[in-house]
């Protein structure tokens, strides 16, 4: 079955980015496709590589980058959401006049055409939150 | 349907408002599990619930609140893989967020 | 394009929080993807509806004006949960926009026959 996840809360005030992750390995584990996790609203935020968390608790943005990289995830960013918060790449930092770029590796921004196309594209959409 | 709640009853009405509507499953995860502690407020209306719902806690949530131990009778603990197969079994889901 | 049945479930009153501003930015989307949209109104979303929001001393932007542009989109499957005015002492008649005022179980029914159900 081919699973879409969207996550609309940040790094570490919610646990939905925690159970989103957990939620997202235990897909893969079972043999499932993950088509895309699609990051809203203050769901951006899990893409700033720019968090230092103390050394003795779990990184957030880390772990998501890792997921992304050995499963070879499509994490996706809505552009929208990410200009309100400052989640930058090059071409938002280019297009904006920003002076600094703080996307983390396996993420992309691009916009909530991507979200929609992962309703239609997966078989399961789950939704993490507040 | 899944009806998925992350949200204390006693903090807000997410339960409550799933419960209304329609039939199916619910699972409680994250600060949602509290629902299902034996001995609370809530206990009598989800009895009440259960000829209409059935009625999961995600396992790792109810450990990390020290509550494993007091689930009411009549709720299935399930783990991660057990949420992927909730929403793997039921068409639709939605998070009472 | 595959057409699916998105049914996006607004439960949060508007201004507090993001969440019901955020959320429309995806109707609108989804419409222009030619998707078959509805709107479900319960708890405190039927705030949302609610005529006369003036925000100019909370320097934020109204909805008022977006519920216009859900029609230019096709987007007119509005539902409103009955019990959800009621108990928050309105009525149809409040709202800024036509919409279907339905009990919970029908649109419980109606939860059930979409092929995503989209909450924020």
């Amino acid at each position: 079955m081919k699973f879409a996840i969207l996550v609309n809360e940040g790094p570490y005030t919610h646990q939905a980015s925690d159970t989103a992750y957990q939620f997202t390995k235990a897909v893969l584990a079972k043999g499932h496709e993950v088509f895309r996790v699609f990051f809203y609203h203050d769901g951006v935020n899990n893409a700033t590589r720019l968090t230092t968390p103390p050394q003795d608790d779990r990184n957030i943005v880390n772990r998501w980058s890792k997921l992304a990289e050995e499963n070879n995830l499509d994490m996706v960013v809505c552009v929208a959401a990410a200009q309100r918060r400052g989640i930058v790449d090059e071409g938002e930092m280019k297009r904006n006049g920003k002076d600094a770029t703080n996307l983390a590796p396996g993420f992309r921004i691009s916009g909530l055409g991507q979200l929609i196309e992962a309703g239609i594209q997966a078989d399961r959409l789950v939704v993490f939150g507040d | 349907m899944l009806h998925i709640i992350n949200k204390s009853p006693y903090d807000r009405p997410a339960l409550d408002s799933a419960l209304k509507t329609g039939e199916g499953a619910i699972l409680l995860i994250e600060d949602g599990v509290y629902a299902v502690a034996k001995g609370g407020a809530e206990e009598a209306k989800i009895k009440g619930a259960m000829g209409k719902f059935k009625f999961y806690a995600l396992t790792q949530d109810l450990e990390a609140r020290g509550i494993a131990d007091r689930v009411m009778d009549g709720v299935t603990a399930v783990d991660y893989a057990g949420f992927v197969d909730l929403v793997a079994e039921h068409k639709t889901n939605q998070s009472w967020l | 394009m595959t057409t699916k049945q998105f049914m996006f479930v607004n439960r949060k009153a508007p201004y507090g929080t993001i969440y019901a501003w955020e959320a429309l930015e995806v109707v609108l989307i989804a419409a222009a993807f030619e998707q078959d949209v509805s709107l479900a109104f319960l708890d405190d979303g039927v705030y949302q509806l609610k005529k006369g929001h003036n925000t100019k001393g909370i320097d934020t932007k109204a909805f008022e004006k977006t519920w216009g542009a859900l029609e230019d989109y096709d987007v007119t499957k509005l539902y409103v949960d009955g019990d959800s005015l009621k108990e928050r002492g309105l009525t149809a008649d409040d709202l800024a926009i036509p919409v279907e005022v339905l009990s919970r179980a029908d649109i419980g029914k109606l939860m059930e026959e979409q092929d995503v159900l989209l909450s924020f």
